[in-house]
């Protein structure tokens, strides 16, 4: 396929927008101004950005909780994420949830997931409510290798298979599901194998290569959109970082990892720009610059952001305000 | 008024309300062609067969596909089966449906309801036979409607059709088949609302469910003694009616609380440690509870009796604390 300029730098900004925000959170993280329990997206940046640039706003997600990548390609507010690290009150969701919770539901981001395969369930809900609204949107649901060995990822599959729903499950298969090695912990050696089991296409594709990430999910959109069902793709990648910030990593040499560094994303994306000379030197400079930016406008929002009145954690329970106390 | 059956009030809440509301469907188990184990869903069939599906036997994603439903702005209505099997799926009921909405900063309309039986029957044994609305209640994040007549089936399950937070419903496997009266005009009844189902001077007895026919029953026998029970009908768990509580407890100076589900942990203690925090120097005795023995359900008749609650158990309670 061809693409125009605009296009691929596309990607690449996308791209080089996760990877700012991930580095900052990394360093906000080490010098203590994080609460919590950050899960780095690094090095897999290619997946949620090809994926998404086939997605329209009204098209849902589900994420993980290693879901930033996702946020951001899907379109989410980096000063409203960066304020919900901080556990600010001008956070995605007041301060109640974190990294892990993350939400927009105005651009169809069911939730990151702080439950390994807890997304694929809700994905499917979306899916049959699609369906039964008779639109042509879909929902892609993100989820990593561990997730593929969890009862939800077998009931979704075969559910979605059944109802020929419009959902793109797509595997993000970073090898390591906490600090165990899929490979280890898998009966197959390709996830994409388990499609047979429930009859729909399984793909696998170069997670690290995002005209590939691109491509392949398109096709998979295409087919939901006019009915064809869902499918499970498999995009290989490599979980650069621990498995949070701070993993102590016991289960890996760092030969390894430097070894893997060699193919990711952002580096590769960058040399076939250049080859294709869709991309200058002052251009790659100014986009590194603009997102570094955009991230530290992002932190100076959170920092200068009030945290949450203690009280307000009594709200958002319900819709109505009726049960809180009895 | 006309005379219809549990299962009836709840199937006619349903076509009422998906006649006004096309974003209702439903599914679950054995429902689309069978009308439910216990017929509940007869009244829809033939009308709405587009919107009641039957699923696979895929409890997590029955219940967690309810949320993304109602997050993508449709009205799921998901039934559990049997209350034992919501613990099949129940980590995509207490750690999805019920956190999302708090953890998301109170993003989304989560207007879904899990509905199904619970409760004993004629020897459905240990994981048939469950009641454990009191976990629901425990847990924050979803409410609680308990009925015991048609007239509440209808009214309550109307208002959670409307309702735009999740709605769990507990319907008695043993009440399905009692009859009772129904207005012909259309009526919601509110959450958190309690009802007198008998008043009495003597004693309050409040209760939920099959325990509120049991405790009538009792009011019955003890009436011949010359006891005057209030039967005080909770309807809803989440929230619960404490201000009516509290007043008929400053009226009778007694408190039973009687429900199926265990005693040790049961909601009842919930209900007993409030009043005697609110209401401790109205009291003229120990607040007493009933509920079934700290075992599971067993099979055999006799042992099923021995350890569930009926009006005998709230006979003896009401004895305790009257000191009769």
């Amino acid at each position: 396929m061809q693409y125009d300029k605009e296009f691929l730098i596309g990607f690449y900004r996308t791209m080089v927008r996760i990877r700012n925000f991930e580095l900052k959170a990394e360093e906000l993280f080490l010098q203590a101004k994080l609460p919590g329990f950050i899960h780095l997206y690094i090095g897999e940046e290619a997946i949620a950005t090809g994926a998404m640039a086939n997605l329209r706003k009204e098209d849902y997600i589900t994420s993980t909780h290693r879901g930033h990548g996702h946020m951001i390609a899907k379109g989410a507010d980096v000063n409203k994420m960066m304020a919900e690290l901080y556990g600010k009150e001008t956070g995605y969701c007041k301060g109640k949830g974190g990294s892990m919770h993350i939400a927009d539901v105005s651009i169809g981001v069911l939730g990151a997931n702080g439950e390994v395969a807890g997304g694929l369930p809700i994905a499917v809900g979306a899916g049959m409510a699609i369906k039964m609204q008779k639109k042509d949107s879909v929902v892609v649901s993100f989820f990593g290798d561990g997730a593929s060995n969890r009862g939800a990822f077998h009931e979704a599959l075969n559910w979605a298979s059944v109802y020929r729903l419009p959902v793109i499950f797509l595997n993000e298969n970073n090898q390591f599901a906490s600090t165990e090695r899929v490979s280890e912990t898998t009966s197959v050696q390709n996830i994409a194998d388990r499609a047979v089991g429930y009859n729909i296409p399984g793909v696998i594709v170069d997670g690290n290569d995002v005209i590939a990430v691109y491509e392949v999910v398109k096709e998979a959109v295409d087919r939901a959109r006019s009915g064809g069902g869902p499918t499970l793709i498999e995009a290989k990648t490599y979980r650069i970082k621990g498995h949070f910030v701070g993993d102590p990593v016991l289960y890996r040499n760092e030969s390894e990892v430097n070894e893997k560094w060699q193919f990711e994303p952002i580096s590769r994306f960058e040399s076939t720009l250049f080859e294709m000379g869709m991309i200058t030197d002052a251009e790659k400079e100014s986009i590194w610059r603009e997102a570094e930016q955009e991230i530290k406008n992002a932190v100076n929002f959170a920092e200068k952001s009030k945290y949450p009145e203690p009280e307000s954690a009594l709200q958002d329970l319900f819709e109505s305000d009726t049960g809180y106390d009895y | 008024m006309k005379e219809i059956t549990f299962s009836e009030a709840l199937g006619e809440a349903m076509l009422e309300e998906m006649q006004r509301d096309p974003t209702i469907f439903t599914y679950g188990e054995d429902i689309a062609k069978q009308g439910g184990i216990f017929g509940a869903y007869k009244p829809i069939l033939g009308k709405y067969q587009d919107r009641i599906l039957d699923t696979p036997i895929s409890e997590e994603v029955i219940f967690g596909s309810a949320l993304g439903a109602s997050l993508a702005g449709m009205r799921p209505v998901a039934e559990f089966h049997f209350a034992d099997f919501l613990f099949t799926g129940m980590t995509a009921v207490a750690n999805q449906i019920m956190k999302f909405k708090y953890m998301t900063g109170g993003q989304g309309k989560i207007h879904l309801i899990l509905r199904g039986p619970d409760g004993i029957s004629k020897s459905a044994a240990a994981q048939h036979s469950e009641s454990i609305e009191t976990l629901f209640m425990h847990i924050p994040g979803i409410k609680i409607i308990v009925p015991s007549t048609p007239y509440d089936m209808k009214g309550l399950f109307k208002t959670a059709l409307k309702a735009d937070d999740p709605v769990i419903c507990f319907e008695h496997k043993m009440l399905y088949a009692k009859k009772g009266p129904v207005p012909e005009e259309e009526y919601y009844i509110p959450f958190g609302k309690a009802d007198i189902k008998k008043e009495g001077k003597d004693v309050t007895v409040v209760t939920t469910s099959r325990m509120v026919h049991e405790s009538l029953k009792a009011s019955e026998q003890l009436a011949k003694e010359g006891i005057d029970v209030e039967v005080v009908d909770l309807r809803t768990l989440v929230p619960w009616d404490k201000e009516l509580v509290l007043e008929s407890v400053k009226k009778t100076h007694r408190l039973v609380i009687a429900h199926e589900t265990w005693r040790r942990g049961g909601w009842g203690a919930e209900i007993a440690a409030t009043v005697q925090e609110e209401a401790f120097d109205y009291l003229d005795g120990p607040i007493m509870r009933v509920g079934a023995k700290n075992v599971h359900i067993p099979f055999s008749p006799p042992l099923q009796d021995f350890v569930v609650p009926d009006y005998n158990s709230v006979i003896n309670e009401v004895r305790k604390v009257l000191n009769v």
